[in-house]
């Protein structure tokens, strides 16, 4: 099997939706992100069927905050394949309160630290052009 | 309930081997343990096998009856994954099997083959070992997942990457006898920190090398060892197993790891001993701040108090509780289903006075090896005790 008939010719390296997973992306790029809230208040994302924290299957959609804090990041020198264009750039985890979202920070990685606001955004690999979670310095 | 004895170890040189298929690598560790054992793959009553990546490395699957054929072994066999801990699950069930009275002969091992795919497919085979849509699509790598740690240790601790240099220079000053060892090199705090860096605030040396090989283990039951006359005298006499979330995102803690600590009070409840009976320690340092995770996890250091471990001394070979003297995953080398099982033979070698360190530690009686996957989502810790 060749490379091109593996990747398909009308979608180039295109994946197949990730229901829960995409619907997010969308969301969050139309400025309406949400997340996942048990009955007992925990967060978390989707796709779930269960509360990864108390088992409870009755969660609903939440808004997600506008803005989160920088929990901890780090600058990636040595990517994957699939960011070989990027690097080096940051990968951080942002606490949104009850949830924490991890992305790729839209800035110079001299100018990101632990405690910083960010927005949250829908960007590409500059490698790949895939869709991923970006922060944006707020 | 059986009680569990290691009559045999061995395994391959730990190093670059591209050339090197998985099931030569296995066939190597797989009948050295049985030579040193003394036992017939004949009377090998189950194959328990642990691998993370074979389907990428080397387009192979279903590798338990492969590496069963491999050693001559014509019996069940089984392949065991939990990323980087696979053979520290392989052991753990192997040590149920015998326990129940089910088995009395179990060749345990694992092997991982790396080096072929190259730096950029090895760092993103490693890196399915975090979440695909939350992590990995985000630019996660596996050095990069410890760094989110590390720099999230720093914070709530303090400290800094001097600090994890020392552990880097311990484990390389510890593998210099060792033949097996990827790296036979001493190594300096200022080269540890000039290294460049591959996810900040980890460099180069901060980091196992990738690479390829294999390890096995005997595992027999009391009464065929003495059945056979096997000099067996060291026994695998507790075990545990945690889990946490696979993403870190979904963690209580980034700078401890629970999986670790219920693994290892799980093991310490089973065998009856506390972390104050622990000797010596073979802990899963992918990373340098893995090392200082685990020792907090294995109770010889409270939370915060693990970092200074080795510049303070404590955890070489002239400490209390010598930690990696087998060099550590740093440089002895993570070929990674074959890690879990390789700490078990050095600890195993440790107790019976055959390890290249052994003339610097003297007569030890219990030991602890702890075998981490991902970032720590699973763990296993297994102890062992001179008991013969
Ligand atoms: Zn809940």
């Amino acid at each position: 099997m060749s490379g091109d008939e593996r990747d398909g010719e009308a979608g180039g390296s295109e994946r197949v939706r990730d229901a829960g997973f995409d619907d997010l992306l969308d969301a969050i790029e139309a400025g309406e992100g949400h997340y996942l809230r048990c009955s007992n208040d925990h967060g978390s994302l989707p796709p779930r069927r269960v509360c990864p924290h108390c088992g409870d299957r009755d969660l609903t959609e939440r808004p997600l905050p506008d803005s989160g804090t920088v929990s901890t990041y780090t600058v990636v020198a040595v990517p994957t394949p699939q960011f070989a264009d990027d690097a080096p750039y940051v990968t951080a985890v942002v606490d949104f309160g009850t949830v924490r979202l991890t992305g790729v920070v839209d800035a110079d990685p001299e100018a990101v630290e632990t405690g910083m606001t960010v927005g949250v955004t829908v960007g590409t690999s500059e490698t790949t052009g895939d869709r991923l979670v970006r922060f944006v310095p707020r | 309930m059986s009680e569990v004895r290691v009559a045999g170890t061995g395994m391959t040189d730990f190093g670059r081997f591209p050339e090197r298929t998985g099931r030569d690598l296995f066939a190597e560790a797989g009948l050295a343990a049985l030579d040193d054992a003394g036992v017939d793959p004949g009377d090998v009553e189950h194959v328990f096998f642990g691998n993370f990546m074979g389907e990428l490395a080397e387009h192979q699957g279903h590798m338990g009856p492969l590496m069963a054929e491999a050693v001559g072994v014509n019996a069940p066999a089984t392949r065991y994954e939990a990323a980087c801990a696979s053979s520290g699950v392989a052991v753990r069930e192997a040590v149920r099997s015998v326990r129940t009275g089910e088995s009395d002969v179990l060749l345990v091992g694992g092997t991982e083959r790396m080096t072929n795919m190259g730096t950029a497919g090895a760092t993103e085979g490693l890196s399915i070992a975090a979440d695909d849509l939350y992590e990995i699509r985000a630019g996660m790598t596996f050095p990069g997942a410890y760094a989110l740690m590390a720099r999230a240790y720093f914070e709530e601790f303090g400290g800094d990457s001097t600090d994890l240099a020392h552990v880097a220079v311990k484990n390389h000053e510890h593998a210099l006898p060792n033949e097996h060892a990827q790296f036979r090199s001493a190594i300096t705090v200022d080269q540890v920190l000039d290294a460049p860096r591959i996810a900040d605030p980890l460099g180069l040396y901060d980091s196992c090398p990738i690479t390829d090989g294999a390890s096995a283990v005997v595992l027999v039951s009391e009464a065929f060892a003495e059945r056979n006359g096997l000099d067996a005298s060291v026994a695998v006499t507790g075990s545990g197993q945690g889990g946490d979330k696979l993403a870190l995102q979904d963690r209580e803690y980034f700078a401890r790891t629970p999986a670790s600590t219920a693994a290892a009070e799980e093991a310490y409840a089973d065998a009856g001993i506390t972390a104050d009976d622990v000797e010596v320690a073979e802990v899963h340092d992918c990373f340098t701040i893995a090392e200082v995770l685990a020792i907090e996890s294995l109770g010889l250091y409270d939370p915060g108090e693990g970092l200074g471990a080795a510049r303070r001394g404590e955890t070489t070979r002239h400490g209390d509780v010598p930690v990696n003297l087998s060099g550590g995953l740093k440089a002895k080398g993570h070929p990674v289903g074959a890690t879990g099982v390789a700490q078990l033979a050095s600890i195993t070698n440790l107790l019976t006075g055959t390890h290249a360190r052994s003339p610097d530690v003297g007569d030890l009686r219990v030991g602890v090896a702890h075998n981490a996957g991902g970032t720590v989502a699973s763990a296993t810790v297994h102890v062992l005790e001179v008991v013969a």
